[in-house]
């Protein structure tokens, strides 16, 4: 018991803690909706899109969550502009515009003199938090949270199949652009904790290991929380007793859950697709003769 | 009754979209029209013009069938009726409303093919009939008590209550085509807008389907399918829509489905086989037997017993047989 009540004897732990928790619970809820969007690499994108905001948000004395978040922002509709009026594919546009601004920000960057630290930015910094970051990121988040419960059914018809969600009187183009906004939130607030590059694991992780364990919509969300929150804690208890950087503790956490889940997941891990599936053969068989 | 001499005589001019425009208004008789196309033209941002002087009606209570190569605007002219492509010139009506005002009053309902949906959704086959009880929810979507009856009324209906805790992934193409027919019974549209059921779809099913929909057509619903299956067209369609970059004739089954029109509307695309002379008589008998196929060869039986292998003849050697 020890093991996991020592750490929080210091106040840099309970903030970590804190602040690992707040952000898992919403990367987690739009995880789900990445991997079942297809939209991982937009992810990918936006966050990394956000970094020339944080820098000119820094020169110009603007905080640091609505630069990024405008950044993130612009990435998301000019891709979706260029998509529209060019010839080429959403991932290939989405790929010049985030490697662009991406390098725009590193090039700022080193050209302004600031007390920025890159690697906080680029890798986060779970550690060195204040309780006024916690409760930032804790408004975003549960604003985002709040948004996406209240609406998960229009999310998930939008998610499954865009054209019902149509032909059912669900604007598309707003539901696309506000799901974008969404993602953009829970960037920004998860990037003082995870930062840039690592925010993408959190984000799609979760909702990857769900998915190879749950058929249902609603049960997937529920999962991928648990496994997220469950990562989070173990992650940052875990560095502090070997001594390592918790975000990527967190990451690497979630990769050998994502690879149990692959091996063991009950209905669809590789290890019960190479053997004949008496289980599943016993149910087509109950359920016809219903 | 709509006294159409007076119409057409009434000024209007004597261009073949004008025509065809005339000929919609007739072909409503004195009802609401279905669905009605005047001048629908859709250019895309690359200037592919898929559409162009598009004119047809379906009255209500029909099964019309749009039939046409691929490429020859199908699938636009199901994006315009929903609404999910600008239109450059033209405009489409539901049951005599615009259709942006229809698709807001939940009319449509829209059968997808089934290569268009993601069989690995984590969604029950009961969570994807519930969907298309969505639209008469509220902003919230919480489901009510006639919300669950309705889908356990349309499950019943397509016969696949028995698989409703199954992931969709987990059916056969004919289940799988069941099931969001029963998402468009259970929305309760009067406009049900089908894009090739047959597809993947074993015959059992495919009857089955037919089945439904000519019980949907009495119900009053107007029920266009896009079909590849030319066979199966006047087995069950009341009105037949060609196509190709617009509508080339449209109406009455017998009427437009003929040989000629076929011909127009596929080009060279289709197969035709036409079996004559000795090769189907041993007297002076003149009728032939023409088979039109499109993608797939047809097998042509004839004799005194269809199984007796030596009279079968096979796709495009049949004219060679002798």
């Amino acid at each position: 018991m020890n093991w996991f009540t020592e750490p929080f004897q210091y106040e840099f732990m309970q903030q970590a803690l804190a602040i690992g928790v707040t952000v898992a619970v919403p990367a987690a809820v739009m995880s789900c909706l990445l991997v079942l969007r297809g939209w991982s690499l937009m992810g990918d994108a936006v966050s990394h899109a956000v970094l020339p905001g944080i820098v000119v948000a820094h020169i110009l004395g603007l905080p640091m969550l609505l630069g990024a978040f405008i950044s993130g922002m612009l990435c998301a509709v000019a891709t979706g502009y260029l998509t529209e009026h060019s010839r080429l594919k959403e991932d290939t546009v989405m790929g010049v515009v985030f490697s662009g601004m991406f390098a725009l920000g590193i090039v700022l960057f080193s050209y302004v003199r600031t007390n920025l630290h890159m690697d906080h930015v680029l890798f986060g910094n779970l550690l060195g938090l204040s309780w006024n970051d916690i409760l930032q990121t804790g408004v975003i988040t549960i604003f985002v949270l709040v948004v996406f419960l209240v609406r998960r059914r229009d999310i998930l018809v939008f998610a499954f199949d865009p054209q019902h969600a149509g032909v059912i009187g669900i604007n598309t183009r707003h539901m696309q652009y506000g799901l974008l906004t969404l993602l953009s939130l829970v960037i920004v607030a998860s990037i003082k904790a995870v930062g840039i590059i690592l925010v993408i694991a959190v984000l799609i992780a979760p909702g990857a290991i769900s998915f190879l364990l749950t058929d249902r919509f609603e049960r997937m969300l529920f999962v991928a929380i648990i496994v997220s929150v469950l990562s989070a804690v173990l992650g940052i208890l875990g560095s502090y007793h070997i001594d390592s950087a918790p975000a990527p503790t967190i990451v690497v956490l979630l990769t050998v859950l994502f690879i149990a889940a692959f091996l063991f997941a009950p209905k669809r891990g590789i290890l019960r697709q190479l053997k004949p599936d008496q289980q599943n053969i016993a149910t087509v068989e109950s359920a016809s003769t219903d | 009754m709509i006294d159409t001499t007076t119409q057409s005589g009434a000024g209007v001019g004597d261009t073949a979209a004008d025509r065809a425009r005339v000929r919609a208004y007739q072909s409503c008789g004195d009802g609401v029209c279905g669905i009605e196309a005047n001048n629908l033209t859709v250019i895309y941002r690359n200037g592919n013009v898929a559409l162009e002087n598009a004119n047809f009606a379906i009255p209500t209570s029909t099964i019309c069938a749009l039939v046409g190569i691929n490429g020859s605007g199908k699938s636009t002219l199901f994006k315009a009726i929903m609404g999910f492509v600008p239109l450059s010139f033209g405009d489409v009506s539901i049951l005599g409303r615009p259709a942006g005002k229809a698709l807001a009053r939940n009319t449509v309902a829209y059968v997808p093919q089934n290569e268009e949906v993601d069989w690995n959704f984590p969604v029950l086959v009961e969570d994807v009939v519930m969907m298309g009880r969505y639209g008469h929810m509220g902003l919230l979507r919480i489901a009510s008590k006639i919300d669950h009856t309705k889908v356990d009324i349309a499950l019943e209906r397509v016969g696949m209550t028995a698989y409703r805790k199954r992931q969709i992934g987990e059916l056969s193409g004919g289940q799988k085509k069941r099931v969001f027919l029963a998402r468009a019974l259970a929305q309760e549209g009067e406009v049900i807008l089908l894009d090739e059921p047959f597809t993947g779809v074993d015959v059992n099913s495919e009857d089955a389907i037919i089945e439904l929909l000519r019980s949907l057509r009495d119900d009053g619903h107007v029920i266009l399918v896009s079909t590849h299956n030319l066979g199966s067209v006047p087995q069950f369609c009341d009105q037949v829509i060609l196509i190709n970059r617009t509508v080339l004739d449209f109406g009455e089954t017998e009427t437009v489905f003929t040989q000629k029109n076929l011909h127009r509307a596929f080009g060279g695309t289709l197969r035709f086989h036409v079996l004559t002379g000795h090769d189907l008589h041993d007297d002076d008998d003149p009728r032939q037997v023409t088979v039109i196929s499109d993608d797939e060869r047809p097998v042509v039986l004839y004799g005194d017993d269809a199984n007796n292998g030596e009279e079968n003849t096979k796709g495009d050697d049949a004219s060679q047989q002798p």
